[in-house]
This record gives structure tokens, C-alpha cells and sequence, in this order.
């Protein structure tokens, strides 16, 4: 039985630049995915992208092809990624550019557009789509001025079709991270659109595979049981055409695949169980069984699927103020009494400068003393030093670059045994937030388009 | 009878879900399975929250997995880049449930790990 090899070397941006090459290196594969689109990442593109409309994607993956594009020619591995961002035809560019240089010829490079609305973004307003926030309920009109990137998540179908002609290589901007492995599935396999239960195994694939070594034995619960964290093998599926796979990593690598840690990752920002909702299918994770199949194999089998809903999701982002923070270590004796004070102290003397904010909008954690967990662990009544972390935000720069001054005096003008302030006063940064909504799919599909171009 | 963190029992795993966390809970047998769905409410998990979680806490649950999955609303100081606190995304949050306390019949209980 037919069976290929997909796998994930970059969970999210920013992730081991290391990852992918030593996936392609490590043992055989077919496909390599790989996510560079955090959910405010679009935004930053934009700024690159109106500074020079030759930028707008993500600069990493060319460092990837230029280190590992002879490779992936000979041995005929194709990747799939989002890396494209808001400007997949430039990024098609620099890699026909890598393709001169090693002297290749014959790459096939597919771009998927269509995701970016911004530039339709009023007139969708206008024309009574509210694109409410999906926790909030306001409507976008409220921040429409500020809203700096708008991009729908789009499926498989338009990275299947990229696949059917031919592409070795598939640019996307904002699709879901589930959606690059059940692509090359469908296209590999002939799935059909509507066989939801096949649509369903390749997204609960893909939702395994799409924060790199998460299943593999990054971030499980019982680290101590995870050999060679430091060489952790990135994860990869392998498919079958009836919808089951194996999850698995190469030879060799650290790391462990257990029915243990891929039920962690199955969980991981899972949401309803029942309803698990992309732009191909509502997949059902109460369906899915796991079974141990070997050493660091598990078989996944099982799962059943529903109809996709009529919308697609929208990730908008929009300016939302200003914010900082910046901290300080005090030492003990007393640590918490003194982090206390120096906490007191800052609110003060902005109030006496006449810079007061919200208390919504102030932070004052003490870490080491359950910052991350208050009440949950049980926190040192005398910790021998803590870290006290002080942060705003406000729509006013001013007021945010004002508090950013009252830390550094308190190492001589507050109590004693501060100290650790460094890398100079806070500076205000501009707050780039997420809106999600939803939108009636065919206003985002009838645009969507598909090129391979060959180099 | 025996009175155990979750730890002993159950592994887990979190992250965020806008302004709130996503924790999934996963017990190590079908016998522990049914222990957890009984005593780890939704009830019992903001209380053990009360000074993180500021909304509703939802409960699902995934038998097939051994698992239940949390939702733990308005967590997150704002969620996402509006969220001034160091774990803005709730990835903590999984740990913080496995020292939930749970009663468990001695029989069903593993034996004693290193951690």
C-alpha cells in the first residue's frame, strides 16, 4: 500500500532554523511543511512590504532554500509553506534568484493569493459585512482606521491544485497550518472535496504535525521521560490513502513518539472536540484512536469528519495603543515586602507627575513568587530574591514612555538590594492586536488564484 | 483511598484560545479516565484558578483521548499582544492543573514516579 512521508520543520515563527535541514537530512521524506505566520505576523509584513514592495514574506525560508535547494531537486522532496505571507510572487523571486545561482533550472514554484482582503476591506464594510470580533461581538467598523492587515485562512484546495500542476515548491500566504499536510494527501491520494472523513484524517494530521517537536516530546508533561531533548526529531506522518497514519520521526533523533505525546498535542488548542472547524472540514476529535506501533510510532486511525461550514475565518489585526514593561530583581532579605514597596513606589511618583492609568491597564507580577500560577502552587513565604516585573499599556505614547523612565531610579532612591536593571529604560511599543471574525466564503474563494511558474 | 495531585495520574497540556487558556487533561487509564470526569469539574477547576481565571470555565470531554478539555475564559490579561502578562498565552496553565487533588482507590494508583 502506498504511503508517503510529511513532515513539519517549522512549528511557528521563529522556531529551530535547524529543524527543517536536519528533517530533509535525517531519513526519507516526501513533503516538508513548514509555518512562518504567527497570528500578528501579517502585520509586520505590511510595514516591511510599504517600506519595499519587493519584501512582505518571510525572509527565513529563503535562508532554508539557499541552504538545502540541490537536496531537495535530487531527491525530489516538495515543501509546502506559508512563508509566502503577503507577498508570495516576491518570494517566488528570491528563490528563482537561489535556483540561478546553484545553476538549476526546471523548479516548479506555486503561488496561492487571494487570502490578503485588506484592499477590499471598506468596501466589504460598506456592503454590510460587519466582521464582528469572534469574542467580542463588536463590529470591525470601530477600529476600521486602524486595522493593518486582513486576511482570510484558506484551505487545502488551492495548495492541492498548485500540487496537481506540478509544483515542487508552494508559496502561500494566510492558510491553516492543518492545511499543509492534507494537501499533498488529497493531491497524492485523488481525495475528494466532500469525503469528509477524509478531509477530517488529513486536518487531525495535519493539526499533530503543526507545532513541530510538540509531539514528538517538546513540552510534555513528563519531561524526565524524554530522551535527547536537545536533538528532538521533528515530527512526520505517514499517510495512507484510507485516511489512517502512522506519526512518527526519523532515526536517530532525541525526542519520543508516544500515544502520550501525541494525545498532548491532540489537545493542545483544540477547543470543542465535537466541532473542530477549518475551511475543509469539521473534523470530529471524538473519533480519533491511537494505537503504540513500535518504537516511536503510533498509529492514528479512525477519524470521521462533518460538512465544512459555509464561512471562513478572517485574521485581521489592528493598532491597539501603546504598551511596556521592564523589571528589576530585588534581593532578599524581605524580597517581597521591598518588590512590594519599589511597585508602590512607581505608581506614585507617575501619579505625582500626573500619569495615572487603568488598573486594567497596569501589570505588577513578582516572579518567583507564582507569577505564572498565583494560588494555584504554592509560592516561598521568603523567596531568597524575586523579579519584579512592572508593565503598562494606554492609547497616550507619552504616558507609556513616561513610565518607562520610573524604574532605573529606584535602584538608589528605593529600598535596598535592587538591582538587575538593565538594557536602559522601557520604550513604548506600539500595540499590533488580533480580530478574528468570519466571512461567507464565497466573497474570499471567487478570488482566489492559483500560478506555478518554472524557472 | 488515597489523595493525589493529578500528576500522579494524568499528564496535560495548555495553551490560548483569545483572552482565555485551553487546557487538556489526560488520564492514564480508562479506570482514571472515569475519576477524572467525575471529580474534575468545572466547579472544582475555577476554584483552583480563582486567581487566574476571571470567567466561566467550560468542560468537554474526549473519551476516546482519556482526555477533558478546559476552557478557561478571561485568563489571559487580554490574550494575544493586548496581554501585559509574562504567560500572556496560558502555556503554564497545564502544569498548574496536574497539582489539582484528586481521590483515587490505592489499587488505581501507579506507582510512586520519580518527580
Amino acid at each position: 500500500m502506498k504511503t508517503i512521508r510529511i513532515g513539519n520543520g517549522q512549528g511557528f515563527w521563529g522556531d529551530s532554523v535547524d529543524a527543517p535541514v536536519d528533517l530533509l537530512r535525517g531519513g526519507p521524506i516526501d513533503y516538508i511543511g513548514m509555518d512562518y505566520l504567527a497570528e500578528v505576523t501579517l502585520s509586520i509584513m505590511m510595514r516591511q512590504k510599504l517600506k519595499d514592495p519587493s519584501r512582505g514574506y518571510a525572509t527565513d525560508f529563503i535562508g532554508f532554500i539557499r541552504r538545502v535547494l540541490p537536496e531537495l531537486r535530487e531527491r525530489g522532496v516538495r515543501v509546502i509553506t506559508n512563508a509566502g505571507g503577503l507577498n508570495p510572487k516576491a518570494c517566488r523571486e528570491q528563490i528563482f534568484e537561489v535556483a540561478r545561482e546553484f545553476g538549476i533550472s526546471g523548479l516548479r514554484v506555486g503561488v496561492v493569493e487571494g487570502d490578503d482582503i485588506l484592499p477590499d476591506l471598506k468596501e466589504l464594510v460598506d456592503s454590510g459585512h460587519a466582521l464582528r470580533h469572534m469574542e467580542t461581538g463588536d463590529e470591525i467598523a470601530g477600529v476600521l482606521d486602524q486595522v493593518t492587515s486582513a486576511n482570510a485562512y484558506l484551505g487545502a484546495w488551492p495548495v492541492v491544485d498548485a500540487l496537481n500542476q506540478g509544483a515542487d515548491i508552494v508559496l502561500c500566504g494566510r492558510v491553516t497550518d492543518t492545511a499543509l499536510a492534507l494537501a499533498p494527501m488529497a493531491h497524492e491520494f485523488g481525495w475528494s472535496p466532500d469525503n469528509w472523513d477524509l478531509m477530517a484524517a488529513g486536518t487531525v494530521a495535519g493539526h499533530i504535525l503543526e507545532c513541530g517537536a510538540q509531539c514528538t516530546g517538546g513540552n510534555f508533561s513528563r519531561w524526565w521521560e524524554v530522551p535527547d531533548l536537545w536533538n528532538v526529531g521533528f515530527p512526520i506522518v505517514e499517510a495512507s490513502a484510507d485516511g489512517s497514519f502512522v506519526v512518527t520521526k526519523h532515526d536517530g533523533t532525541g525526542g519520543m513518539v508516544t500515544e502520550e505525546t501525541v494525545a498532548e498535542q491532540l489537545v493542545y488548542e483544540m477547543g470543542n472536540p465535537g466541532e473542530y472547524l477549518t475551511p475543509d472540514v469539521t473534523a470530529d476529535f471524538t473519533s480519533i484512536q491511537l494505537k503504540a506501533a513500535g518504537a516511536n510510532r503510533v498509529r492514528v486511525s479512525g477519524i470521521g469528519g462533518g460538512p465544512r461550514t459555509p464561512f471562513l475565518k478572517i485574521s485581521a489585526s489592528y493598532l491597539a495603543g501603546f504598551k511596556t514593561s521592564g523589571q528589576l530583581t530585588v534581593s532578599g532579605p524581605q524580597a517581597i515586602d521591598k518588590a512590594r514597596l519599589c511597585a508602590d513606589v512607581v505608581w506614585k511618583r507617575l501619579e505625582k507627575a500626573g500619569v495615572t492609568f487603568d488598573p486594567a491597564d497596569r501589570l505588577e507580577e513578582l516572579v518567583g513568587h507564582s507569577a505564572c500560577l498565583p494560588g494555584v502552587l504554592s509560592a516561598p513565604s521568603d523567596p531568597p530574591e524575586v523579579v519584579l516585573r512592572l508593565g503598562v499599556r494606554d492609547a497616550d505614547r507619552e504616558k507609556v514612555a513616561r513610565f518607562g523612565k520610573e524604574l532605573a531610579p529606584l535602584v538608589t532612591s528605593g529600598p535596598p538590594g535592587v538591582t538587575g536593571f538593565a538594557g536602559g529604560r522601557p520604550k513604548p511599543q506600539e500595540i499590533v492586536a488580533y480580530w478574528p471574525a468570519l466571512i461567507e466564503r464565497e466573497v474570499v474563494e471567487s478570488s482566489v488564484h492559483v500560478t506555478v511558474e518554472e524557472v | 483511598m488515597a489523595r493525589v495531585p493529578l500528576s500522579r495520574i494524568a499528564h496535560a497540556r495548555s495553551g490560548d484560545k483569545g483572552d482565555g487558556s485551553n487546557v487538556g487533561l489526560i488520564a492514564d487509564t480508562a479506570a482514571l479516565y472515569e475519576i477524572i470526569r467525575e471529580q474534575v469539574t468545572p466547579e472544582r477547576v475555577k476554584e483552583h484558578f480563582a486567581e487566574v481565571c476571571h470567567g466561566a470555565v467550560e468542560r468537554f470531554e474526549v473519551p476516546n483521548l482519556r482526555a477533558l478539555n478546559f476552557i478557561l475564559h478571561d485568563s489571559l490579561g487580554g490574550g494575544g499582544t493586548l496581554s501585559l502578562k509574562t504567560d500572556a498565552q496560558g502555556k503554564t496553565h497545564g502544569q498548574g492543573i496536574l497539582a489539582l487533588e484528586v481521590e483515587v482507590p490505592s489499587e488505581l494508583l501507579p506507582a510512586e514516579v520519580h518527580r
